[in-house]
């Protein structure tokens, strides 16, 4: 799919951590003849916690895919730290060393432990050396609660243990921004709880994190900023405060009237 | 020579999943990936005229050797009847070649159904025999089999009243059947396992015996599943006929073989009558084997 | 091994059978020199084929449709032309084109029958590990390799880690049966007079007219080294078997 050239907007100018982190301006994307994002626009400042709900089909996943430039994009701009990902010849390598993503279904490599699922990005990848990225991946192990899972394939690990391995994955990578695409979708009830905790941990320590998600209990605590998506365009957005008390679109009520 | 002719498309029942239009153009590159498979794309003409094209390319190629001798393609042209049939009055050559894959299918295909029966008996030593003679035969080279029986089976056999020749082509019929015999007899036992054993349980509830639970109820069951891998064994038998040309059996290589000798044994005819040779087979496996592609993908749809 | 020498000479000098490659010294050699002769024809065709499967593969996943064409006609000639054709048309005619050196008086070929066997019969049997591979590597979900692609690995070295470490588990059986059909394809190299067993074992019974002898020991040597092959396979299948996993 030919992307056209955007204007040459911030892709050179420097980056300051006064400026939003990702920077989501006029945004279309279509899958064929199906327009799945009209001109999305959304910033998310460093150390923010933003979550996108809306219904199933509304475009809320292919929008964080595309911040990670898993699908490129028709128009508009993203920018991830003054970045442009809407760019023939970006490096992809640079985008994915700032943005860490995390899959509904996990996606862990299932041939390697969990520690060699946290360890093989940095050392293949970023060709890091190999003993200090088994001592961070320690720590990293630690930090999701999975000691002494270490050398367990994950196969042999329940969804929610997998899904904090995953987890650890991207970290191991020191990314600035984390994208969450439903990642509790799949679990099963009693194990969400602790995934979306480790989740809590890392946004609370001050780590940039965008989730589609429909844990509504989990936005309102944890979020700084909610988006509402419906076909294909940001409807509404705000605190969680304001969000979910004075709700002003009859879309976002009905939404928010059926899932509450 | 070669099984598992199948071992790409038991991946491909999913590529026709009816996604929703989204979805299909997301895995924009699973599609790619599939527009890749040889079937969308390579039909068997595009092979053909590849390979005519570089008959030509190459004879034409040595066009301008000494004016006395006949251009390869005409050489070809000249022997072409030859190595497709034999000289007049004789069926050999090419047409040999597939009168020996029929009845070495024919004798291989009977004896490889019994045995794929006894495998399946419930009484222990036919099991065990039947699955030691299979082994044996499925697992020694063709070409062992053949020279083996081309050297060991006697020129005539004699019936005390009539003595019955036993030409070397009849012999390669023998040493091909072999192995057609023991794979087909793997490939009765793998159908008959294959079926849930309910079918069975529910036969013998219904106060079926064994042979009638067999002939009834399972073999028909069976029998439409093993039409494709029958169809590739096929195929395989009539890619190793050309083996038997070793023991000078008169089929298409060794009337290759024999055309470039009485062309002087010129080097520059061995690219265009080894590439007919490779082409005409090719223009006789190809279809068979993408009819048993297309059958088995049919089957697999149904079951 | 003098006791065994003696047990085959008094075979043959009892009942007639004789298995002159186990008394006579010079027969031993033959014998000896055709068992390593056919065991390295087998390896190295074994891991060309396999470089063929692997290439081939991956060049099935390319962006180019010429390329993609191409591996699909390679495919579909190996597959459906005869294997000894092949190995004959790959020593005469491409033999024939190949350069050759001066070897004090003669020219001799860089690639000998050896050598054209090899190639002939690798691409034969890579044409099946091209499509085994692929299917294996159409097994390896698309999310896997979206997962190593938002860790910023680039696509060969998604290939490298990921998805060929999976896809081999997925194949190995239907690799382990054409790797079977390659070692007994190997005797097809006879028909370039290759030194292998086939040929050498046609080449004693010529001289010492002891067909049955020979074909004895023919059939216990192939299934053995069939039986070798799958004991080996299998084992390798059972520890890349991941825990969890397939």
């Amino acid at each position: 799919m030919a992307s056209p050239k955007t204007s040459g907007n911030g892709s050179g100018t420097k980056w300051t951590p006064k400026q939003p982190m990702v920077s989501v301006k006029d945004l279309h994307k279509s899958f064929g003849d199906l327009e799945v994002l009209k001109g999305v626009s959304m910033d998310v400042m460093k150390g923010e916690c933003v979550c996108i709900i809306g219904p199933s089909g509304s475009g809320k996943s292919t929008l964080i895919r595309c911040v990670n430039a898993l699908n490129d994009i028709q128009s508009g701009s993203i920018l991830v730290e003054g970045q442009e990902v809407n760019d023939p010849d970006l490096d992809k390598l640079e985008l994915r060393k700032k943005v860490g993503m995390v899959f509904q279904q996990y996606n862990l490599f299932p041939h390697k432990t969990a520690i060699e699922n946290i360890m093989m990005a940095p050392i293949t990848v970023l060709k890091q050396d190999k003993d200090e990225v088994a001592e961070y991946a320690k720590k990293l192990i630690k930090k999701v609660r999975l000691d002494g899972k270490e050398n367990s394939y994950p196969g042999e690990l329940s969804g929610g243990q997998q899904q904090r391995v995953a987890i650890a994955r991207s970290l191991a990578m020191t990314p600035d921004v984390m994208l969450f695409d439903e990642v509790t979708a799949a679990l099963d009830p009693e194990t969400v709880k602790e995934v979306l905790n480790t989740i809590q941990e890392l946004a609370e320590e001050g780590m940039t994190c965008i989730l589609v998600t429909h844990e509504m209990g989990f936005a309102n605590e944890v979020a700084n900023h909610i988006y509402f998506t419906d076909f294909g365009l940001i409807v509404e957005h705000g605190p969680p405060k304001t969000f979910f008390k004075n709700a002003k679109d009859p879309r976002t009520k009905e939404f928010l009237s059926q899932i509450l | 020579m070669s099984g598992n002719r199948t071992a790409g498309i038991s991946h491909e029942q999913h590529m026709d999943v009816l996604l929703p239009i989204a979805h299909k153009q997301q895995s924009q590159a699973m599609i790619e990936r599939l527009e890749g498979t040889f079937r969308l794309n390579l039909q068997p003409h595009h092979a053909i005229w590849m390979m005519l094209l570089f008959v030509f390319a190459v004879g034409s190629a040595h066009a301008q050797a000494p004016k006395e001798l006949i251009s390869p393609i005409e050489a070809l042209v000249k022997w072409m009847p030859f190595i497709l049939w034999g000289p007049e009055g004789e069926i050999s050559g090419f047409a040999l070649n597939i009168i020996i894959s029929f009845f070495a299918m024919l004798f291989g295909t009977v004896a490889g159904v019994a045995l794929g029966l006894m495998q399946i008996s419930l009484l222990l030593p036919v099991r065990t025999g039947s699955w030691i003679v299979t082994q044996f035969f499925r697992n020694s080279p063709w070409l062992v089999l053949l020279f083996t029986i081309m050297l060991l089976f006697p020129f005539e056999i004699d019936l005390g009243f009539v003595v019955i020749p036993v030409p070397d082509w009849m012999k390669a019929v023998i040493g091909f059947s072999l192995p057609v015999m023991a794979n087909i007899s793997e490939v009765v036992r793998g159908a008959v396992q294959s079926l849930p054993t309910g079918q069975w349980e529910s036969a013998e509830s219904l106060a079926f015996n064994r042979r009638q639970t067999l002939w009834m109820i399972i073999l028909p069951q069976c029998f439409k599943r093993m039409i494709p891998p029958w169809i590739n064994w096929y195929c395989i038998l009539t890619m190793s006929t050309p083996l038997c040309s070793i023991m000078g059996v008169e089929e298409s290589v060794t009337f290759t073989a024999q055309a470039l000798n009485a062309e002087g044994d010129r080097p520059e005819l061995l690219p265009v009558f080894y590439m007919f040779l490779l082409l005409i087979h090719f223009i006789y496996t190809y279809p068979i084997a993408r009819w048993s592609i297309q059958l088995e993908k049919k089957f697999t749809v149904k079951l | 091994m003098e006791l065994f020498g003696d047990f085959f000479k008094q075979l043959y000098d009892t009942s007639g059978w004789n298995f002159v490659i186990f008394y006579d010294q010079v027969e031993w050699s033959r014998f000896v020199e055709a068992i390593w002769t056919t065991i390295k024809l087998i390896i190295a065709c074994l891991i060309f084929s396999l470089i063929v499967g692997f290439v081939g593969a991956w060049a099935q996943g390319a962006k180019s449709r010429i390329v993609r064409n191409v591996i699909a006609g390679y495919i579909q000639f190996f597959r459906n032309t005869p294997p000894f054709v092949q190995i004959l048309f790959f020593y005469f005619v491409l033999g024939n084109l190949t350069p050759s050196y001066d070897a004090g008086g003669y020219q001799e070929a860089y690639i000998g029958s050896f050598g054209w066997a090899v190639i002939s019969l690798g691409f034969f049997a890579g044409a099946f590990n091209t499509e085994i591979f692929r299917s294996g590597i159409e097994a390896v979900p698309e999310s896997t390799v979206e997962a190593a692609s938002s860790l910023g690995y680039t696509r060969l070295q998604s290939y490298l880690y990921i998805v060929f470490p999976l896809a081999f588990r997925v194949c190995l059986p239907a690799l382990n049966n054409n790797l079977v059909n390659l070692l007994k394809t190997t005797t097809l190299a006879y028909g370039i007079a290759v030194p292998e067993m086939m040929y050498t074992a046609n080449q004693i019974w010529s001289d010492n007219v002891n067909v049955p002898e020979m074909m004895i020991v023919l059939f216990f040597f192939y299934i053995g080294l069939v039986a070798i092959l799958v004991w080996g396979m299998s084992r390798w299948e059972r520890k890349m078997k991941i825990p969890g996993y397939g």
